[in-house]
């Protein structure tokens, strides 16, 4: 396959970008879409030129660095997958391929694809902890929890944070995150001691650090590879809204 | 209070309340307008304009209406100016159509386009009601200046109005076929059992109420009301 990249590049935070055009020959259908990257850093490293920045972890689907807007789209054109588990075949040999990095205000870009989620993890901190008692390992099972709760706590908690949620929205809204985080927590009884202080501090959190609201058009259900449901994003406002009411 | 009333979720809760307070007005609107296919020159209809005119209730509610109707504009200026922020680079590429609706995304325009047609309206039909005798001191009725405003009469602009207000009602009914089920899920009633009912009863809310609405000045046109 022979492919056109546009690729944004920016030197740091404070300079503006634009968008560059590489050509990549001969890339494997095999390959993933941050293989290809590697093989276009190697390129240009050796025609000594500044590799292009990009976050990546894991490689395999689980740590949610690898944020690209790819053609338009938070992670690329597959269903539920990270780039890093996007692969070539998903493209036709000579098509042109846009990367761009998370667009909002609270991701800052550092350098090329690179932003900053930091503020998520602000939002997360905020959260707080939760209860429990210390001591001896308890035994399984020891509080009992409806499997319908259990089972929606555990689907809130495949969030892995990286933000495609943020991008895919139209308002750069961290609804489907915040909600996914509050969810997971306040489903379970160990959350529910907090669950109102929780959620309090989360979405004020969130509105601090310059996210969009919700106008609920499930772009960000539809892009998170994760595929994390809106129903988190009504449970929160229902918790934000009890809490409000008795605070 | 003020918190929430200040915070993301706050705002758009005041937005899914008086959307909600907006479809309720849309029902009685509907409903007491419909009253005109009884095709009886007018004298159903009329009467419910009477009634409607002259209702204490009716009257105190028109100004909650007005309120309403400004909370919601209000509220969604403030929230497209700071939603606006927070996007201040723009996507080259965006692929939007891939993950959501079209006009989910275009709910501002929509509403805009329904306050334009809002003017016209009310200035056609409710200042000649409120502020002057023409329908109140016995001239003409509702039912004679609906004809006026409408007949083909074989003037121009009489066809410019209807196409007006039909375009005015796919606005309407595309604004409610996002905003009917996004209400709902803005007040946290989203549920595996009802939901799906809520989506249909809103699909349909938004296809047969435009629809009546849309019919009356089409009808009306066309001669098949007398």
């Amino acid at each position: 396959m022979n492919l056109t990249l546009k690729i944004w590049r920016q030197k740091n935070a404070k300079e503006a970008g634009n968008l560059v055009t590489y050509p990549v020959k001969e890339v494997s259908p095999d390959m993933s879409f941050l293989e290809m990257f590697d093989v276009l850093n190697e390129q240009l490293i050796q025609k000594n030129e500044e590799p292009i920045a990009f976050d990546h972890d894991c490689r395999e689907g689980i740590c949610g660095m690898c944020s690209m807007y790819i053609n338009g789209r938070a992670h690329g054109p597959a269903q539920g997958t990270t780039t890093c588990q996007l692969h070539m075949r998903k493209f036709k040999d000579g098509d042109t391929i846009v990367v761009e990095p998370w667009r909002a205000e609270a991701f800052p870009v550092v350098k090329d694809l690179i932003v900053n989620r930091s503020a998520f993890d602000r939002v997360i901190s905020s959260g707080g902890f939760i209860s429990v008692n210390t001591g001896n390992a308890k035994d399984a099972n020891n509080i009992p929890i409806p499997k319908d709760d259990a089972d929606n706590s555990f689907a809130a908690a495949a969030c892995i944070g990286c933000g495609a949620c943020v991008a895919a929205c139209k308002n750069s809204s961290a609804m489907l995150f915040v909600s996914a985080k509050v969810s997971q927590l306040a489903l379970l009884p160990q959350g529910r001691i907090e669950r109102e202080s929780r959620v309090l501090n989360m979405v004020r959190q969130m509105d601090e650090e310059g996210f969009g609201s919700c106008t609920n058009t499930g772009a960000c259900e539809a892009e998170c590879p994760k595929e994390i449901s809106v129903e988190n994003i009504a449970r929160m406002n229902r918790e934000y809204l009890m809490a409000n009411l008795k605070k | 209070m003020k918190q929430f009333l200040t915070s993301s979720i706050g705002k758009k809760t005041v937005m899914a309340i008086t959307g909600l307070f907006l479809i309720t007005f849309l029902i009685v609107h509907c409903g007491i307008n419909a009253l005109i296919f009884y095709n009886d020159g007018g004298k159903n209809f009329n009467a419910g304009a009477e009634f409607m005119g002259t209702n204490p209730i009716i009257r105190t509610m028109e100004i909650v209406l007005f309120l309403g109707i400004l909370l919601h504009i209000y509220q969604a200026l403030m929230l497209t100016l700071g939603n606006s922020k927070a996007r201040p680079v723009k996507y080259a590429v965006n692929d939007a159509k891939s993950n959501s609706k079209w006009y989910s995304r275009s709910m501002g325009l929509l509403g805009t386009l329904i306050l334009m047609f809002l003017i016209i309206h009310l200035k056609s039909f409710w200042v000649i009601s409120r502020f002057t005798d023409e329908i109140t001191g016995g001239h003409t009725t509702l039912f004679a200046k609906m004809k006026e405003s409408f007949s083909a009469d074989g003037s121009f602009q009489g066809l410019t109005v209807v196409i007006i207000y039909v375009l005015a009602m796919f606005s309407l009914s595309y604004h409610l076929l996002h905003g009917f089920h996004s209400a709902f899920q803005t007040l946290g009633l989203n549920n595996k059992k009802y939901t799906p009912l809520i989506k249909a009863v809103g699909t349909g809310f938004s296809i047969i109420v435009p629809f009546i609405f849309a019919m009356m000045p089409v009808s009306i046109y066309m001669g098949w009301i007398k």
